[in-house]
């Protein structure tokens, strides 16, 4: 996983509450069994038109499309964002297309733990902070900081908000950590909590005949 | 002092308590689809990791796999779909994990043959690659959705590392109306709370409503329970939910079952238990429920109408409002009951139970599907299909003019080839109403598998309450 520390870019203001992962990554795309390659299907039905099924003619309309945003590694969003399937291919697809950072008043909780697990970092900040940096990333140009380690977001014209995320978390995006490696230095708790747990018959999936 | 069931099946699994680092869980079963778990098979592989329990582990093919006929389900057509279904059947081999492939007798979706096969049990921790595995809390288990970097996680240490979540009771106390279901209790709910509204929280459903449900709708209640936002969605054993599981393939037998009963009536929350947030509802106000937009809290009652975007009591809900009408085709005070649909799905791990099946088939029984609809039932389970074949269902649905498909998820979230065209509108006993979810540029309504029958036979939504035989019960 890249560690993440401080990003400045431009952000896409993404004007919308309870954007569910189907939008983020529809399912066409989750038939392939790799996790790369997903960025170009991000936000495929709102991207592409729908006049001519599965084509690829960008929708002027939508906002990731105008060319300000070429390049944008922050996305700024309403509440509630990621509700809906666990499916991390939208974790994949936001971080395969370039997003290093998402800015939002609410997660919805697993895509909170995927996105963690891609080295996404998530900001919640209030709801008039985020409609603040919408306005503002309206004009061309405009560049937002996220400060991992000061657990900050900043622009040039002196706004400055912070937003909490739990130490272990912020240690993990900030080295690049793999959580199963973290989890392997329990293994002696691990090794002796299993045993006496397999004891216990009623937690045995497949119980056999007594 | 007191605990909550959450608590009680949260402590008994505690593997570690790391200072500066989240607890430690053990999970006691993994469920595992073709859709999220190449990726972590192949993490495996890359790390040299072992698959530390395969006895904890099941899997099954159910998001891809053709509803159409069983020899289509054996010789997938769309190329992608047949990769991930035979990857899938090539890593149990390798990992040894016990497969059920699409020609067993107990394939099905996934949330339906956990508890068929007696494999879901009370006071269990469960997880799967997919948001819709809180339906397992309905035998008081703790069990969620997870990515697919946590299931290689679960693949490799048969633990996850979890923030603990709140814990917030639902009470429903008194009786449902007739031809009110447990979908109906369940939309209400989100309708209420808001699909945010459970986020970061354990739900416990408790009350006299739930209570007296059968198992099969307690699944319907808790399979919701991430449309929500929670994490986890419980039911306190019962008498109910022993006689479910007496005599399943993998549930205890003879002695064991006597301590596991023992165990199991030990879970349920202790009196006094304080919880971080409560919610009471009357089973007496809530009538049939049909969603309206595009996020299943957009729902009204059958009696209602399309809402306007003036009814919003803020702005981010008013533009949210304004895109779900547009998205939907429908104007701001049209009577539900007018709305026309084309198509009718009854089926998926929220409705496609052999309870929904015989609902469903009570309003069916000698009427015949509207002219302009085109309707299919999709079993979610081999077992549950074999079952309502012998009670004749299967007849009188295809009798009444709907389609009889093999088992999966199907429609509810096409990825096989059961999909919405553009515009089309659709009756659904699913989930999930988001754009596109059926077929980009379909339009979903959630409802019940009653109201979904009854509307396949008008052609448009109607109150199942003034209909004969609507199988009041379920």
């Amino acid at each position: 996983m890249q560690p993440f520390t401080k990003l400045t870019s431009i952000a896409v203001p993404l004007d919308r509450a309870n954007v569910d992962t189907d939008q983020i990554i529809p399912k066409q795309f989750l038939k392939r069994i790799e996790r790369t390659g997903y960025g170009e299907f991000l936000f495929f039905d709102w991207r592409y038109k729908l006049d001519v099924p599965d084509s690829v003619t960008p929708n002027p309309e939508f906002v990731m499309n105008a060319p300000q945003y070429k390049g944008a590694e922050i996305l700024l969003a309403d509440k509630n964002f990621g509700c809906g399937s666990s499916r991390e291919h939208a974790a994949w697809a936001l971080s395969d297309y370039g997003f290093r950072a998402v800015i939002a008043p609410t997660f919805a909780d697993i895509f909170f733990s995927n996105a963690g697990k891609n080295g996404i970092v998530l900001a919640r900040l209030t709801d008039d902070e985020v409609s603040t940096l919408m306005q503002r990333a309206q004009t061309p140009g405009y560049e937002i900081t996220v400060d991992l380690e000061a657990q900050t977001v900043t622009d040039a014209q002196g706004f400055k908000a912070s937003f909490e995320i739990d130490p272990f978390r912020k240690e993990c995006l900030l080295n690049g950590l793999d959580d199963i490696g973290l989890t392997l230095r329990h293994s002696a708790a691990l090794d002796k909590f299993e045993a006496k747990h397999d004891n216990e018959f009623w937690s045995a999936p497949k119980t056999a005949t007594a | 002092m007191p605990q909550t069931m959450f608590e009680k099946v949260w402590n008994n699994h505690l593997v570690a308590s790391p200072e500066g680092e989240p607890p430690l869980i053990y999970i006691d079963l993994q469920l595992v689809h073709e859709v999220t778990s190449p990726q972590a098979f192949d993490g495996l592989r890359m790390t040299g990791r072992k698959l530390r329990r395969p006895d904890r582990h099941i899997a099954t093919v159910d998001h891809n796999v053709p509803t159409t006929s069983a020899e289509d389900r054996l010789h997938i057509i769309d190329q992608t779909s047949a990769a991930q279904v035979n990857a899938l059947r090539k890593n149990c081999k390798e990992f040894g994990i016990e497969f059920f492939d699409v020609q067993d007798a107990s394939q099905g979706i996934v949330h339906m043959i956990g508890p068929e096969l007696g494999a879901t049990k009370p006071g269990m921790t469960i997880v799967c690659g997919d948001s819709h595995t809180s339906t397992h809390g309905a035998f008081g288990a703790l069990a969620f959705g997870i990515g697919t970097s946590e299931v290689e996680h679960v693949m490799a240490t048969q633990t996850l590392p979890q923030s603990k979540p709140k814990t917030f009771r639902i009470t429903v106390d008194g009786t449902l109306p007739y031809g009110v279901t447990a979908k109906d209790i369940i939309l209400h709910i989100i309708g209420i709370i808001g699909t945010d509204g459970a986020t970061g929280y354990a739900v416990e459903y408790a009350g006299s409503a739930i209570r007296a449900l059968s198992m099969e709708g307690r699944m319907t209640v808790c399979n919701m329970s991430i449309e929500a936002g929670a994490r986890a969605g419980m039911i306190a054993p019962d008498e109910t939910t022993f006689a479910y599981l007496m005599g399943r393939r993998f549930s205890p037998k003879g002695k064991a079952w006597d301590e596991a009963v023992a165990h199991w009536k030990s879970l349920p929350s202790d009196e006094g238990a304080v919880f971080d947030r409560e919610l009471h509802i009357n089973a007496a106000e809530i009538t049939p429920t049909v969603s309206w937009g595009t996020s299943p809290g957009m729902v009204t009652s059958i009696e209602g109408k399309v809402p306007s975007p003036d009814d919003a009591t803020n702005e981010i809900d008013r533009k949210g409002y304004e895109r779900a009408l547009e998205y939907m085709g429908l104007k701001a005070g049209t009577p539900i009951e007018q709305i026309a649909i084309d198509r009718v799905f009854l089926g998926s791990c929220t409705n496609g139970r052999i309870e929904d099946l015989r609902a469903a088939a009570e309003i069916v029984k000698g009427r015949h599907v509207a002219a302009t609809v085109s309707a299919m039932v999709v079993p979610g389970s081999q077992a549950v299909k074999k079952q309502a074949e012998g009670e004749g269902l299967d007849k009188i649905f295809k009798d009444a003019g709907f389609e009889w498909r093999e088992p999966g998820c199907s429609m509810c979230l096409g990825m096989n080839p059961d999909i919405l065209s553009p515009g089309e509108r659709c009756a659904s006993t699913s989930n999930r109403n988001f754009e596109g979810r059926q077929g980009r540029g379909g339009r979903t309504h959630l409802v019940s598998p009653q109201m979904a029958a009854a509307a396949a036979i008008a052609g448009h939504f109607t109150d199942v309450r003034n209909w004969p035989n609507n199988g009041g019960k379920n």
